[in-house]
C-alpha cells in the first residue's frame, strides 16, 4: 500500500463539491496542488527525441522559461492543426454546451473541478481559437467567448490536458460525437511545441525509441526475463516452454506491452501467453526490437505515435512473418486499430491473418494484418482446441473491466467475456452504465499513471472503483480482470483504495491456469504460486 | 464572464432590436427594408455562410479513422456485431448517422450521476435533455414545413396534411398548433436547465443565450400574431409569394407584429452560419460518427502522411550487437 502513502483517506477524498465557484472560469487561475499534477519531462528525453526547447523547469515556479516567440508558436500550431484535422476544426466550432458530457468524465466525478467537465476542458482551447481565428472573437473578445492567450492559459492547459486520460467516454454521450481525446491530444502537441511535456509519458517514449520498449529493457535482459518465466512455468506445470526470440521464418510475430513482462500482475499474463503458445505449438516469435506494443507517442503527439509504431511493421518485414498477433493492451490497440495501417502501412508484405490452429480467417484484420489475442483465443475455444479446466479458477469470482481503448476504439466486448466465461465459473458484470462503451477509465492512462499524480488518479478512479465495490458487495467478486497493461498497473492501487480485497488479473493468466497441458504435472498452485483452492480455515 | 453578463448581454441586445423594429416600422415607412431587403440579405448571408462553413470544414482532411465505437465490433462470425453502434460498411454509417440526426441516439444514452452515502455513485438514466432536444428540433422542423403554405399556391397536399395533423386537437379558434405548444415547452426546458443547473450555467456563454432569446421572440411573435394580435394572412402570403418568385411587392397594412416576426427570423438565419447553430451541418462531418469501424479491414489514407525519423533495426543492432550475441539472440550482421 506504499503507493497510497500521503494520499488523503477515502472519507476525505469523498468530500467532493460539485458546485462550481461563483467566479467565472476564465477568471479562476489554475492551482498546482501536489498529488494532482505530473512532473515535467526531463530535458534529456526531449533531446533523445529531438523535440524543441529542452530545458529544466517546474510547474510550481512562476516562470516556465517559455521561448521568446511562444505565442506565435502556439497560434501557428493551432492554425496548422486546423488545416490538418477536420475533427479539430469541427469540434472547435459546433459545441452547443448542452452539458451532456459534464458528468461523464471520471475526473470531474472524482474532483468536482468544473474544468474537468469535458465541455470546459475543450473551452480552454476553444476560447483561444475564437480569439485568434474567428471574426467575432477578434472583435468582441470575451463577449464572444474568446480570451487572450497568456502564460496563465498555457499553465492551465498543462494542468488540465494532463487531467484527461483520453478515454473518450464523453464522446459516446456527445450528440455530435465531439471527442475530447482529439482536443487533449492536440493540446498536448501545442505544449510540446513549447518544450512542455510530462516525464512519465516522454521518458517511456524516449526509451521505446532507443531500446524498443517503454521500460528500456535491453535485448539480453528481455531474454533473461522470459527465461525466468519459463523456469517458473516449469516449476508450476512441469512443462518447459520455449522462448523464440527474433526468430526469422516464424509464422507469427507476437507483440505485447512491456508492462506484461516487467511487473506483477502483468507478468502472470505474460506467462499465460507463453503457456498458450507452447501448448498450441505455434510457430511464432517475440522481438527484442519490437518489444513494445504500447505506444506512449499516443500521449505525446501524432508524429510520435508514428515514430514509435513504425518498428512493428519493420520488424515483421525483417523477420518475414505472415502476420502479427497482439497481446492484452489498451492504448496499444487504439494505435493498432485506428492509426497503424494509416501511418505505417500498407502491410502488403504480410498475409491476411489465418489461425494456423483453426483455419479461421480474420477478415476483420485483413488489411492491418494484426489480430487481437482475445479474438485469437476466443476462436480457439469456440473450435474446442483448448482443453480447459475452469475449476482451477474456482477460488475466483471475476468481474471484467472494459479498457477504454479496446472498448471505444474497437468495440471488443464479447470476445473477452466469452473467454472469461470459459475459463472460470463465476463471472459477474459491473452495472450496465459502467461497462462496454460506457466503461469508466482506470484514471491512470494517457501518461498519468505515475505516483506523483496519485491523488488525482484515485479521484478519477472513483467511478470505476465504486462499480467494482458494487459487485464485490453483491456477488463477492474478488478478481478484476482486464486486458490492458496500464490497467494491470493502475487498477491495483485503485482497488486497494476503493474496493480493498479485489485483486487484478489479466485474462490470459486465467486462461493458462485453466489450460490443461500435454504432459503437465498435477497443479498445486496457480501462476502466482498461490494454492489453487482457498485454504479451509 | 459572469452569469449575469452572459445572460443579460444577449437579452439587452434582443430587447433593443425588438424595440428598434417596433419603433421603425410603426413610425417610419421602411416596410420595404424589413419586408424585402432584409429577408433577401439574410437569406443570402445564410446560404453563402452555410456553404462557406461546410466547405471550410471539408477542406481540412480526415487523417485518421477515429470512430467512436459504441457497440460490438465485427470480428468472428459467431459473435453478433452491432452494426448500428459499430458500423462496418458505408450503409451502416448512414444508418448510424440517421439515427443520430433523426432520433438523437447519443443523447438518448444520457445519464445523470449522483454521489450518495456509502459511497455509492449512481448513474441514473436521464432522458429529459433528449426529450426536450428532440421535441424542440422536430417541432421546429414541422413548423418550418407548414410555413411553406405561405410560399405555395396551390398548397401541396403534403403540407396541408402536416398542417391538419398539427391541428388535430382543434383547441381554440384559431386552433393551437400542437407543435407550437411543444416547442414552447421544449425551449423553456432548455432555457431553464441552462439557467438552473449550476454546471450548465457555469459553462454557458452569451452565444448560448442569444439564440434562445431569438427563438423565444420568433415563437412568441408568431403565436401572438395567430391568436391575439392578428395580422392579415392573405397579405402575408402575397408578400411571401412575391418574394419567392423574385418579384417582390409589398402589400399595405400587414401589421407591425409580422415585421417583428420576420425580422427575428432573418436575424436567426443570418446569425446561423457564424454560430454554434452550425451543429446542424457539423454533425454530418463529425469524424467520430461518420466513419466506419473497419480500420483493420480497410486501409484509411492520410493525405498528408509524411516520413518521420525512426530508430531503425540496423541502428538498434549496431548498438546492442555484442550483448545480443552474448545472449545468443540472432543478429543480422555477425
Amino acid at each position: 500500500m506504499s503507493e497510497l502513502d500521503g494520499v488523503p483517506k477515502p472519507e476525505e477524498l469523498l468530500k467532493i463539491d460539485y458546485q462550481p465557484p461563483r467566479k467565472g472560469w476564465m477568471d479562476t487561475p489554475v492551482n498546482f496542488k501536489p498529488g494532482t499534477y505530473n512532473y515535467p519531462a526531463a530535458s534529456k528525453n526531449h533531446k533523445i527525441l529531438e523535440l524543441p526547447f529542452p530545458r529544466e523547469w517546474s510547474p510550481m515556479e512562476e516562470d516556465w522559461k517559455l521561448p521568446e516567440n511562444w505565442k506565435e508558436i502556439v497560434v501557428n500550431g493551432i492554425a496548422e492543426r486546423l488545416s490538418k484535422y477536420r475533427s479539430f476544426k469541427v469540434f472547435m466550432d459546433i459545441c452547443v454546451r448542452c452539458g451532456a458530457c459534464a458528468d461523464k468524465c471520471h475526473f470531474f466525478l472524482g474532483s468536482g473541478d468544473p474544468k474537468n467537465m469535458p465541455v470546459l476542458r475543450a473551452e480552454l482551447l476553444r476560447s483561444i481559437y475564437r480569439k485568434e481565428f474567428t471574426a467575432a472573437g477578434k472583435v468582441l473578445g470575451k463577449l464572444a467567448g474568446g480570451r487572450e492567450l497568456t502564460p496563465t492559459v498555457i499553465k492551465e492547459w498543462f494542468y488540465y490536458f494532463y487531467q484527461c486520460t483520453e478515454c473518450r467516454r464523453c464522446s459516446v454521450f456527445c450528440p455530435y460525437g465531439i471527442d475530447t481525446a482529439e482536443i487533449t491530444m492536440i493540446g498536448r502537441e501545442l505544449l510540446y511545441l513549447l518544450g512542455l511535456g510530462i516525464n512519465w509519458a516522454l521518458e517511456p517514449a524516449a526509451k521505446c525509441f532507443m531500446t524498443g520498449n517503454h521500460l528500456g529493457v535491453y535485448p539480453h535482459t528481455l531474454k533473461d526475463t522470459l527465461e525466468f518465466f519459463a523456469d517458473d512455468i516449469e516449476d508450476i506445470t512441469g512443462v518447459r516452454v520455449e522462448i523464440p526470440l527474433n526468430k526469422k521464418g516464424a509464422d507469427i510475430l507476437f507483440v505485447t506491452p512491456s508492462g506484461d513482462y516487467f511487473a506483477d500482475p502483468g507478468t502472470f499474463t505474460c506467462m499465460g501467453y507463453l503457456i498458450l503458445f507452447h501448448e498450441l505449438g505455434l510457430n511464432y516469435t517475440w522481438s527484442t526490437y519490437a518489444s513494445e506494443g504500447g505506444n506512449f507517442g499516443l500521449f505525446t503527439s501524432h508524429e510520435m505515435i508514428k515514430r514509435l509504431n513504425a518498428k512493428i511493421y519493420a520488424e515483421a518485414k525483417r523477420l518475414g512473418v505472415k502476420w502479427i498477433l497482439g497481446g492484452e493492451c489498451g492504448h496499444m490497440w487504439r494505435v493498432i486499430h485506428q492509426y497503424m495501417d494509416t501511418m505505417n502501412g500498407p502491410a502488403d508484405f504480410l498475409q491476411e491473418p489465418v489461425s494456423p490452429i483453426t483455419g479461421t480467417k480474420f477478415e476483420n484484420a485483413k488489411s492491418t494484418k494484426m489480430v487481437h489475442i482475445m479474438e485469437f483465443t476466443a476462436d480457439l475455444i469456440k473450435h474446442n482446441k483448448l482443453k480447459l479446466d475452469p475449476s482451477r479458477n474456482d477460488k475466483l469470482k471475476v468481474t471484467f473491466h472494459d479498457s477504454c481503448n479496446p472498448a471505444r476504439a474497437m468495440g471488443i466486448f464479447e470476445e473477452p467475456r466469452y473467454v472469461i466465461r470459459n475459463v472460470c465459473k463465476e463471472f459477474y458484470d459491473m452495472p450496465e452504465n459502467t461497462i462496454k462503451e460506457k466503461t469508466f477509465c482506470c484514471a491512470g492512462g494517457a501518461g498519468l499513471g505515475n505516483d506523483e499524480n496519485m491523488e488525482m488518479r484515485l479521484r478519477g478512479g472513483l467511478p470505476r472503483g465504486n462499480a467494482v465495490k458494487y459487485v464485490q458487495e453483491k456477488h463477492g467478486v474478488n478478481r478484476l480482470a482486464c486486458m490492458c497493461a496500464i490497467d494491470r498497473a493502475t487498477l491495483v492501487p485503485l482497488c486497494d483504495y476503493w474496493a480493498p480485497g479485489v485483486q487484478v488479473t489479466g485474462i490470459h493468466e486465467m486462461v493458462a491456469n485453466a489450460l490443461v497441458l500435454k504432459g503437465e504435472k498435477e497443479r498445486e498452485t496457480d501462476l502466482r504460486g498461490e494454492p489453487l483452492k482457498e485454504l479451509e480455515e | 464572464m459572469t452569469f449575469i453578463m452572459s445572460i443579460m448581454l444577449p437579452f439587452i441586445i434582443i430587447l433593443f432590436l425588438l424595440l428598434l423594429v417596433l419603433g421603425v416600422v410603426s413610425y417610419t415607412h421602411l416596410e420595404n427594408v424589413f419586408g424585402i431587403f432584409i429577408p433577401y440579405l439574410a437569406l443570402a448571408i445564410f446560404l453563402m455562410g452555410f456553404l462557406y462553413r461546410i466547405l471550410s470544414w471539408a477542406k481540412s482532411p480526415v487523417p485518421f479513422r477515429i470512430t467512436t465505437v459504441c457497440g460490438q465490433e465485427k470480428s468472428l462470425d459467431w459473435i453478433k456485431a452491432n452494426r448500428l453502434e459499430s458500423p462496418f460498411t458505408t450503409l451502416d454509417v448512414i444508418k448510424r448517422l440517421a439515427l443520430e440526426v433523426l432520433l438523437f441516439r447519443s443523447l438518448f444514452r444520457n445519464t445523470n450521476t449522483e454521489l450518495n452515502e456509502g459511497p455509492k455513485l449512481i448513474h441514473w438514466s436521464a432522458k429529459w435533455l433528449w426529450l426536450a432536444g428532440l421535441t424542440f428540433h422536430w417541432s421546429f422542423f414541422i413548423i418550418l414545413t407548414r410555413h411553406l403554405r405561405f410560399f405555395t399556391e396551390p398548397v401541396p397536399f403534403a403540407i396541408q396534411f402536416i398542417d391538419k395533423l398539427d391541428n388535430l386537437f382543434e383547441i381554440g379558434v384559431p386552433a393551437l398548433y400542437l407543435t407550437d405548444a411543444l416547442i414552447v415547452a421544449a425551449i423553456t426546458h432548455l432555457f431553464l436547465r441552462r439557467v438552473l443547473v449550476p454546471k450548465i450555467r457555469y459553462v454557458s456563454l452569451p452565444a448560448d443565450y442569444f439564440p434562445l432569446f431569438l427563438l423565444f421572440c420568433i415563437i412568441g411573435s408568431g403565436m401572438f400574431m395567430r391568436h391575439i394580435y392578428k395580422v392579415d394572412l392573405i397579405k402575408v402570403k402575397e408578400l411571401a409569394l412575391s418574394l419567392i418568385s423574385f418579384r417582390p411587392a409589398l402589400p399595405e397594412g400587414i401589421g407591425v407584429l409580422f415585421y417583428v416576426h420576420l425580422f427575428f427570423v432573418c436575424l436567426l438565419i443570418a446569425y446561423f452560419p457564424f454560430s454554434k447553430l452550425m451543429h446542424l451541418g457539423g454533425v454530418f462531418l463529425s469524424p467520430t460518427r461518420n466513419l466506419a469501424n473497419n480500420n483493420r479491414s480497410k486501409r484509411h489514407i492520410n493525405p498528408w502522411n509524411y516520413p518521420v525519423k525512426v530508430h531503425t533495426y540496423e541502428e538498434y543492432e549496431d548498438e546492442f550487437r555484442e550483448k545480443m550475441k552474448a545472449a545468443e539472440i540472432p543478429v543480422d550482421k555477425e
